[in-house]
């Protein structure tokens, strides 16, 4: 605990002009929003896109996108929100803001790095943007860019589309890399006094474990991209295989395709939970204060977060089941992608147990964090089907996969980035969200998505291919399909528009909102504790917290009020039973 | 690293250079394990393109790397730089009688040397028509090199930084710069270990034969 002796003595450097306060800011808090804003706003592009692809699907011709345009919005879409979006929102977004919060530190241990990470972000957005405008317009490969398709005359964006999106993808590693150095050190270094591992807050340990799958995930995205770079420009065949494109020969020989899915997966699946264990660990912390009810089986959580972490690097092929492999292969997969269901399921039923006899507010943020547990477990148990090599083939490449992605990992992470904005806000701006507009947009939100992606399974049923840009004339797809898609598009459209009202929100409350003072939950941990909110600058005033105990005391007996905060010593009230630490 | 306090000029505060250290060391570890991480997954994908039909390989009798005396001399290099790095090391909690900062110019202008016979090997590549595009052997050569020389580059601006230090150090004599120096000393001095590492495990890879491919493949259950 050096580190925490040496801030409670070090002058603070408070930036005194604009400048280096909010635009070269090294404050961790300010870097967490510029994240979180700039993630937004490239997210908001995504989900435009999307309209526009439902628009085509439902609607088709409604719109002026021809199939080019449709393959182009489909890959930004899908690259947006899973890296853009929803990897630098968790872990640039949350994690920047709440790590050094949650373990008492006064900033991230490498703030300058950490300034560097959100630049160099900001950069890959802009050449990812810039993709649209370059001679042929992005990259329109699918967000898997499987070669040789992607870089082979005749796919949307195959000259520069495809290059300014790999170029945008490794600076985007470079800066997650920056990030996660400083994340999984500042939790490793940086803690309070007495805030030890087992003390930590649930996000922190989602957000940490995410963190390290990033930084031996992201590389195998690193690898393929530059291979892929490489054939494409300066013509080596690394992935390339002999192949004739429009009837000419092509100099490429031998590449290997598979190579590239292989690695791509080696980072694709680890990307799944790099997404899903912050989502774990913020919606554990929601639950558990929102409920007023410590976390059940707190040290279990996180060795589920710890297991699915591991786990998550070796179930990576059963995205390739249809890749023509092994089939003990398939088998090795399979039964990987079926054991890493038991810690996820643990974590089900430790938050349903949590809310066992607890006395649940429905907030908002208690709504999303529902929300999530429901949705999550339907996008599991379709991930359950497809895991299995003979469910997975005839429904591979088919809406059930796309239902199954988009409920597992699109709109239950979103849920609980909406729930944790709606709890966190106060601390970050000192004003608590509407609550009614709050309301309306989580109703809207929850029902929506269910009445977009369930219809999706039913089509996926049908046989209804993915990815195609036009339905019709297909004999085995009835015309019933053709209404549901129409369906589905209005609900989208209204659900895409329905996101205003959680913008509105966030520009209203922050002039308008009801002052939060500094606790308006009434939460343990460390963030609500702060001398002032928002946190000012070194977040602790003159001197750094001390803990006493776990972050879940909520509905302690000998408590005057319900919760513990952990600055609370073990004198004034007695560390529970289920501090397991003490 | 502070055991020999006795010999230093001022007593360093150990807080203070505690938290920098530890921080830096684990940050530095955690990019150790993040490059591994990459050139893992290089090696396994050059193995796995070395069993396709029109790989090349570099180091058949008759092809370039069946002569390995100018990476020898590299290796010896990088090996040399990384030597003088420990010995920087050691010398460095003794500023007034040791050598650190001879030892840090000899290992700054070694790595030096290591990178610039990578270029002339580059160099005798080309001009025998060994070009990226020709072959994924060739391909895969100047991509891992060059990654490697990449990160040598990149330890480079950490040994300025080093070397800059080392002299605000020896000038100012305060404790705080004594440590300042020490501690980028000792983290460049682990990260080039880490470099020596991989290019070695790079050299040996990139000149094995055939043979030595298809059993690591047959072993990794990734060839015929």
């Amino acid at each position: 605990m050096a580190y925490v002796d040496d801030a409670e003595h070090e002058e603070l450097h408070e930036p005194t002009s604009f400048y280096a306060k909010y635009v070269w800011s090294q404050d961790h808090k300010v870097i967490a929003i510029q994240y979180s804003l700039t993630a937004i706003a490239v997210g908001l592009v995504a989900l435009v896109l999307s309209g526009m692809m439902r628009m085509q699907i439902g609607f088709p011709g409604s719109i002026d996108m021809d199939s080019t345009g449709y393959y182009q919005a489909m890959t930004m879409h899908g690259m947006i929100m899973v890296i853009y979006l929803l990897t630098a929102l968790f872990l640039g977004g949350f994690g920047n803001y709440l790590i050094p919060l949650m373990v008492g530190a006064r900033d991230m241990v490498f703030p300058f790095v950490n300034m560097l990470s959100y630049w160099f972000y900001l950069v890959s957005v802009l050449v990812l943007i810039a993709s649209f405008f370059v001679p042929g317009g992005p990259t329109g490969a699918g967000w898997t860019l499987y070669p040789p398709q992607a870089i082979t005359a005749g796919t949307p964006g195959s000259e520069w589309g495809i290059i300014l999106m790999l170029v945008s993808l490794i600076i985007f590693i470079i800066a997650a890399t920056m990030g996660g150095l400083n994340y999984v050190t500042t939790v490793l270094q940086a803690r309070t006094h007495g805030m030890t591992m087992f003390r930590l807050p649930l996000t922190v340990w989602g957000i940490f474990v995410a963190t390290i799958l990033a930084l031996l995930a992201f590389p195998a995205l690193f690898v393929s991209g530059i291979m892929m770079l490489l054939d494409q420009t300066i013509g080596t065949s690394f992935f390339m295989p002999e192949m004739m494109q429009f009837g000419t020969q092509l100099d490429h020989t031998g590449g290997s395709p598979i190579l590239f899915q292989h690695l791509f997966w080696f980072f694709g699946h680890p990307e799944v939970y790099i997404v899903a264990l912050p989502a774990f660990g913020l919606v554990s912390d929601l639950i558990s204060v929102h409920a007023r009810r410590s976390i059940f089986g707190y040290r279990m959580m996180v060795w589920a977060i710890v297991a699915i972490g591991v786990l998550s690097f070796v179930v990576w092929a059963h995205h390739m089941y249809v890749s023509g492999m092994n089939p003990y292969f398939g088998f090795f997969f399979a039964t990987t992608t079926l054991v890493i269901a038991v810690p996820t399921a643990l974590k089900v039923y430790n938050w349903v147990l949590t809310l066992w006899r607890g006395n649940i507010h429905l907030t908002v943020p208690m709504l999303f964090s529902l929300a999530f547990i429901v949705t999550f477990l339907v996008g599991g148990l379709t991930g359950l089907f497809l895991g299995n090599v003979v469910v997975d083939i005839p429904l591979s490449d088919t809406y059930f996969v796309v239902a199954h992605f988009h409920m597992v990992m699109g709109v239950a992470p979103i849920l609980v980035v909406f729930g944790a904005i709606y709890h966190w806000y106060p601390k970050i701006t000192g004003r608590m969200l509407h609550d009614g507009i709050g309301q309306l947009h989580f109703w809207i939100t929850f029902l929506g998505t269910y009445l977009i992606y369930f219809p999706m399974h039913y089509l996926g049923f049908l046989g209804m291919p993915r990815r195609y840009y036009a339905y019709e004339d297909y004999q085995f797809i009835p015309d019933s399909a053709q209404s549901l898609n129409a369906f589905i598009t209005v609900v989208a459209i209204a659900v895409g528009i329905s996101q205003l009202l959680f913008l509105y929100n966030l520009v209203y409350s922050l002039f308008k909102g009801k002052p939060s003072g500094g606790n308006p939950w009434r939460a343990n941990s460390l963030e609500w504790l702060t001398p002032d909110t928002p946190p000012k600058h070194g977040n602790w005033g003159e001197s750094m917290p001390v803990v006493h105990r776990w972050a879940y005391d909520y509905g302690v007996p000998e408590a005057e009020l319900d919760y513990v905060p952990q600055t609370i010593s073990a004198d004034q009230v007695p560390v529970h039973e289920s501090d397991l630490d003490e | 690293m502070l055991v020999q306090a006795s010999s230093m000029p001022i007593e360093a505060p150990k807080s203070h250079f505690q938290r920098r250290s530890a921080s830096a060391k684990t940050g530095l570890h955690l990019l150790m394990a993040a490059i591994s991480s990459m050139f893992l997954l290089f090696l396994l994908s050059y193995i796995l393109r070395s069993q396709v039909s029109d790989w090349e390989a570099l180091s058949e009798p008759w092809q370039p790397l069946a002569k390995t005396t100018q990476l020898w001399i590299n290796t010896a290099l990088l090996l040399v730089a990384s030597v003088a790095f420990e010995m920087a090391r050691r010398d460095v909690d003794r500023p007034t009688q040791g050598n650190t900062r001879e030892f840090l110019w000899l290992a700054g202008l070694s790595s030096l040397g290591f990178l610039i016979g990578q270029l002339v090997f580059w160099q005798y590549l080309t001009d025998r028509g060994y070009l990226a595009s020709s072959n994924p052997a060739n391909a895969f050569f100047f991509l891992l090199t060059g990654l490697h020389g990449l990160h040598v580059i990149g330890g480079m601006c950490a040994w300025m930084i080093a070397t800059y230090r080392l002299s605000l150090a020896a000038h100012k004599l305060d404790s705080k710069s004594v440590s300042l120096a020490k501690l980028s000393i000792e983290l460049c001095t682990t990260y080039w270990h880490f470099l020596l590492f991989v290019w070695m495990l790079l050299f040996a890879l990139l000149s094995s034969s055939p043979g030595t491919y298809a059993a690591i493949a047959k072993f990794c259950g990734l060839g015929e």
